[in-house]
């Protein structure tokens, strides 16, 4: 183990070297454990830029595992470690039941980084961890909404599915502010458990009760692109400077096009490139720096149709053309 | 209520939607008796059996039981058993994966814990007072059926009971078994049980039983001590008519000799199975009425049921009416019109959830064609047809088939194959486990329909049935054929030392 | 005396019809409405007005009950053919959706990207392109079913699983979006044609399956197998192909089920479209008081149940019951309507009625 550490140590100079000349004989062994691909648009474009980002040009000999089961993890997990890989790379399925691989990971110096999500294991088992915090993108967004001044607010809230990191960060700003003002009143508050289909049905559901609406506060992109649809087919204008705001999150890139077409109203941020935040972490620790903080929060933002940009569209789409996402990954890994 | 009567029942009534099942029944039961519950299928033994045991509530009447003052209330089966009333079905109820002393405490223990060695005692004990050949600790599958049947009724007899149904059960049973069965009822007698015995079997009734009590059409016909109601008379009390004796069904069937040289109907060479039946030969002619005999397990059922492509056919030739033809799956048979009564009317017979109407018209329909199904109109003329012809007791062509009694049911499956008008009719043990008046109208209609030129192969376990309608018997030993009987060798006698083999002769 | 021969009739004619398997999910029908009558009539208004592409269509409650019911109510069809003939359900119809779904976006997009300016095939080439393919994995639940005897839920539990991840690969994980309106027709509206497509589609379908009820046995067929497979054969019917059939058959309402999804919004999320409609259909087939172990069915009941699932949805919504108590209303509901259309609980109820019949009678 000592040993280990000394080599590890007279290494890093080299190591660091290769990572940066991304042409060198010995490879940095990460083993990445994320979410299975298909669970959403999301996650395809986080596998994907992780994929990317941990390639033999960049330096990297990756090796993969993805399933939304948490024991599958555990035990890929635990095969990484045998195989002795140099870092750890971690998105679980279920924030319990990781302490022990993460002490064997300790024990065999096997530093782990979290991405995406966090687990519930003490803080010592892991170096770092790179995580949205989505209250902060509802807080974005409500406050990006409050700046729009109407005289009253009249929101159909539609949720994602019940008691997921995402809904619950998203929705708690805005309860608060529905809380905290006499003009800010729900018309409606609705799971559609992210399915777009569901969030038609919902709004049409407030149109044919004929309750007046101007805000649509819809948690991801396909709910909103759903609530568009029941707004078209109602006879309800939707957009900028029209009777209805639209508001999404996610920054798919057909959302993002809606919104530079002016449909829309607000996309917020959820960051699927995490690579770059990895990448940085790596490369300081194979440089022997300390972390500043062990909780490293992406930088995400917020759109407004009136401002955003083709170029953002390119930047920050997900699941949209993904030449354009490869360009952005590789330019970060060469910084 | 009667010093010696363990149980009465007075003026029952009972009614179903469309049907006055009970009507002012009275029933008596003594102590250490046995009593013989008569009737024709529908004439209401199983309906009062049922009110009796708390599976039906009846609508009026009253049931008094021995050492209480006040009425019986029965409304569960739970109810009846807790008053000592026990049934032993025909169908057996208990559970074959489980052990003897297993099956015969199950749903007793008193709390969740169960002393396995006193339970498997006791039940020994009581297997040895009722000289029954079974262990405590055996696997109940591993017993033969009569055995199971005798560790249900040592079952309900453990449970204080004064007063033992048992609803047909020597159906399944061999000579044998049935001695066995009754020697347990004469001890239980003996010991002051009153036992109530449903059967179709007259011998058995005559056998074993002190007293009858007729029913007919949901009323009491009457009381009876054995020895004053000749067979005879209970018959015709069953049927409620003057029975012209039952060999009378002789007469009518001078008719069916008729024969040619023509080629046979069906024949066939080498036939086998993969029912483990050695390959057979046979043939019938044109309105010919034979049979397959032998003795339960001889392989009678898989011969027919090879003919008609029941179970897959792994060798031989078949011939219809000279030509060769291929016989591979039930409906190569009936498009060569041959049809097949199965022996298992319950399993291979009805669809129960189907109306009458829809199991009449099944097989003909089936033969008609996936695209050509019959107008709504033309199924009830069908139906309506035979429901006439064979009088089928129903309450109308939509009752569902599973409603009705066992001899109905058969009478149902008869009429599916007779609609298809087949050439070749083969019914097997079309008779069993139904009533005396049903089973000679059925034996009635095979005669009359091979003197109209119909070919009928027919299996009965009862020898009698089979002399009195059969003109040729093809005799089965362990799965294969030993021997053909026509003229004057169909005798009782000879088919006896037929099935036998050799030694009988000497 | 007239008149208590009348009330005879009318208590005769309701016993009758509690007695029919229609009765329950009818009478949850008209409990809905009348509850939603109370709530305010206003449920039941129908307005005629132009939508965003300026084509004049009908909307209200009803109208939405309709539309949104339509692809459970063809599920429903299919699923309580399987039902009936297998004694089984089918999981993976959801998973079987997006497969189709993802067959008919991948022939539409041919080879110009996953957001194609054009359609490149008819619509109707990659329609009849999603049926052949899910009627192809119908059939592979059915020769699971039919030919291995594999358990219907374990057998098309493969299916329920691999079925999204198929269904992604089928357009290299890409989401295609189809951005001609002609497309979006069959999800929405036809423009000059005020009442939704959906229903259409969903008419047709129930119409075709009363038209083969009608001159077809299948029937009859498919309920002597769900009876009594054993019986069935030896009347001269292969109980393996009419099982196998069924699920072909499921298998096609799937793909115009599927065909409808698509269309509603011209894309597709692999993750949740349809997600949970195998478990809807099954309910609507329980609904309908059809039995789950096979046998006699009744395709109305079943289909009946659909659209009580549908609007007992809508009025849920309508009462703006929060997000985290509606499943829980939605169980309770649910867990009435199935226990009341059991068959034991029909015949316990029949008989409580009679025995107030007897005592008003005694009583008189």
């Amino acid at each position: 183990m000592k040993k280990r550490m000394i080599g590890l140590a007279l290494g890093v100079v080299t190591a660091v070297a290769m990572c940066m000349t991304a042409n060198a004989d010995e490879l940095i062994k990460v083993g990445i454990i994320n979410n299975d691909p298909n669970e959403s648009t999301y996650r395809t474009a986080n596998v994907k830029d992780l994929e990317q980002a941990f390639s033999e040009e960049n330096g990297f000999e990756a090796k993969t595992f993805y399933s939304l089961n948490n024991d599958e993890q555990i035990d890929a997990a635990k095969q990484f470690i045998q195989e002795g890989v140099d870092y750890l790379l971690l998105s679980a399925a279920a924030t319990t039941g990781w302490d022990t691989v993460l002490q064997d990971a300790q024990a065999e110096g096997i530093p782990v980084i979290l991405f995406d999500r966090t687990i519930d294991a003490d803080e010592s088992l892991y170096e770092a961890s790179v995580v949205s915090d989505m209250a902060k993108e509802g807080q974005t967004a409500v406050d990006w909404l409050a700046g729009q001044g109407l005289d009253e607010y009249n929101i159909i809230h539609i949720q994602g599915t019940m008691g997921s990191a995402a809904q619950v960060g998203r929705s708690g700003a805005l309860d608060q502010m529905v809380a905290d003002n006499d003009n800010w009143n729900i018309v409606a508050q609705q799971t559609a458990d992210w399915n777009a289909e569901t969030a038609q049905q919902i709004v049409q559901s407030v149109i044919d009760s004929g309750d007046s609406f101007n805000v649509i506060y819809a948690e991801n992109d396909n709910m909103a692109a759903g609530a568009v649809k029941a707004l078209d087919s109602a006879g309800i204008s939707h957009g900028v400077g029209k009777d209805v705001i639209i508001m999404g999150f996610d920054t798919t890139t057909d959302g993002l096009k809606e919104l530079k077409a002016g449909n829309w109203n607000y996309d917020g941020q959820c960051n699927p490139f995490q690579s770059e935040y990895l990448l940085d972490i790596i490369s300081k620790l194979e440089a022997g720096e300390t972390l500043e903080e062990k909780t490293i929060i992406m930088d995400e933002k917020g759109f407004d149709a009136e401002t955003i940009t083709d170029e953002d569209i390119e930047k920050y789409g997900v699941g949209g053309d993904t030449t354009e996402a490869e360009t952005e990954v590789e330019t970060t890994a060469a910084e | 209520m009667n010093e010696k009567s363990v149980l009465e029942m007075r003026g029952i009534f009972k009614s179903f939607p469309g049907v006055r099942a009970l009507q002012n029944v009275d029933f008596t039961l003594c102590e250490g008796e046995i009593h013989a519950l008569m009737g024709e299928n529908g004439a209401g033994k199983s309906t009062l059996i049922k009110v009796l045991t708390g599976v039906y509530e009846k609508d009026e009447g009253h049931i008094f039981l021995k050492g209480m003052d006040k009425e019986a209330v029965i409304r569960s089966p739970q109810d009846a058993q807790k008053l000592g009333i026990s049934t032993v079905y025909q169908e057996i109820t208990l559970c074959p994966n489980l052990t003897v002393a297993e099956n015969m405490y199950i749903g007793r223990g008193k709390g969740a814990l169960q002393n396995w060695r006193k339970m498997n005692a006791d039940a020994d004990k009581i297997l040895q007072s009722l000289d029954i050949p079974a262990r405590a600790t055996q696997q109940l599958s591993s017993c033969s059926i009569a055995i199971q049947q005798m560790v249900a009724i040592a079952r309900a007899v453990d449970m204080d009971c004064k007063v033992l149904i048992l609803d047909e059960p020597t159906s399944s049973l061999d000579e044998q078994e049935v001695e066995k069965l009754f020697g347990l009822m004469r001890d239980l007698k003996a010991k002051g049980v009153g036992i109530i015995f449903v059967t179709h079997f007259l011998d058995q009734v005559y056998e074993v039983c002190d007293k009858i009590t007729v029913l007919r059409d949901g009323k009491l016909v009457g009381q009876y001590e054995i020895e004053n109601l000749p067979r005879v008379q209970l018959v015709a009390k069953m049927l409620g008519k003057e029975l012209d004796d039952m060999a009378d069904i002789r007469s009518d069937s001078d008719t069916y000799v008729e024969k040619d040289n023509s080629a046979p109907v069906f024949e066939a060479q080498g036939l086998q199975s993969n029912a483990g039946i050695k390959p057979f030969d046979f043939y019938i002619k044109k309105g010919e009425v034979n049979g397959f005999t032998g003795l339960l397990g001889s392989g009678r059922s898989e011969c027919v049921r090879a003919i008609f492509g029941a179970d897959k056919v792994i060798g031989g030739t078949v011939k219809k009416n000279g030509k060769q033809v291929k016989i591979s799956k039930p409906v190569d048979a009936m498009k060569n019109g041959i049809a097949y009564l199965p022996e298992d009317r319950k399993i291979d017979g009805i669809v129960g959830d189907l109306s009458v109407r829809d199991n009449i018209v099944l097989a003909l329909q089936v033969l008609q064609g996936f695209l050509k199904p019959f107008s709504k109109a033309k199924m009830y003329e069908f139906a309506d047809e035979y429901i006439k012809l064979l009088e089928i007791k129903t309450a109308s062509a939509d009752t569902p088939i599973k409603s009705l009694s066992g001899g109905n049911q058969q009478k149902v499956i008869l009429a599916r194959w007779l609609l298809m008008h087949p050439e070749y009719l083969i019914l097997d043990e079309p008779t069993r486990g139904i009533d005396i008046g049903t089973k000679i109208e059925i034996q009635k209609l095979v005669l009359k329909l091979a003197s109209e030129g119909m070919s009928v192969t027919f299996i009965s376990s009862e020898t009698d049935e089979m002399l009195r309608t059969c003109s040729r018997l093809v005799v089965m030993r362990d799965r294969k054929v030993v021997g053909e009987l026509s003229g004057d060798d169909l005798t009782q006698n000879k088919i006896m030392s037929t099935i036998a083999g050799g030694e009988a002769n000497e | 005396m007239s008149d208590t021969k009348k009330n005879t009739n009318a208590a005769g004619l309701l016993s009758r019809l509690m007695r029919n398997q229609i009765f329950i999910p009818l009478a949850a029908l008209v409990l809905l409405v009348i509850v939603n009558l109370i709530a305010g009539p206003s449920f039941f208004k129908i307005s005629y007005s132009a939508n965003n592409a300026g084509d004049m269509i009908l909307s209200g409650y009803p109208i939405s009950i309709l539309n949104f019911g339509s692809e459970l109510a063809i599920l429903a069809i299919g699923m309580t053919l399987v039902t009936a003939a297998s004694g089984g359900q089918d999981i993976s119809v959801g998973a079987a959706i997006a497969i189709a779904g993802s067959v008919i976006l991948r022939v539409l997009c041919g080879n110009a990207g996953s957001h194609p300016a054009s359609m490149q095939a008819p619509i109707i080439v990659a329609f009849l392109i999603g049926c052949v393919v899910a009627m192809l994995f119908g059939a592979f639940n059915g020769i699971l079913v039919a030919y291995f005897h594999i358990q219907p839920m374990v057998a098309t539990l493969i299916l329920y699983t691999a079925g999204r991840s198929i269904a992604a690969w089928i357009n290299n994980n890409e989401l295609p979006v189809i951005a001609e309106p002609e497309f979006g027709y069959f999800g929405g509206f036809i423009p000059g044609i005020p009442i939704p497509v959906p229903i259409f589609i969903a008419a047709i379908c129930m119409i075709v399956m009363a038209l083969v009820l009608k001159f077809t046995t299948l029937g009859l067929y498919t309920q002597a197998v769900g009876i009594n497979e054993k019986s069935a054969r030896l009347n001269g019917l292969n109980p393996t192909f009419i099982k196998f059939l069924s699920f072909v058959i499921l298998g096609l309402c799937v793909a115009v089920a599927g065909f409808i999804k698509v269309s509603r919004l011209s894309t597709i999320n692999y993750s949740v479209i349809a997600k949970d409609i195998e478990m809807d259909a099954i309910l609507a087939v329980a609904l309908g008081g059809n039995a789950l172990s096979g046998g006699k069915f009744s395709m109305v009941a079943s289909i009946l149940g659909a659209y009580v699932i549908q609007f007992l949805t809508q009025t849920l919504y309508r009462f703006k019951v929060s997000s985290d108590a509606l499943p829980a209303y939605k169980a309770v509901v649910v867990i009435i309507l199935v226990v009341a259309s059991a068959p034991a609980a029909r015949e316990k109820i029949s008989s409580l009625w009679k025995n107030r019949k007897a005592h008003a009678k005694e009583v008189g």
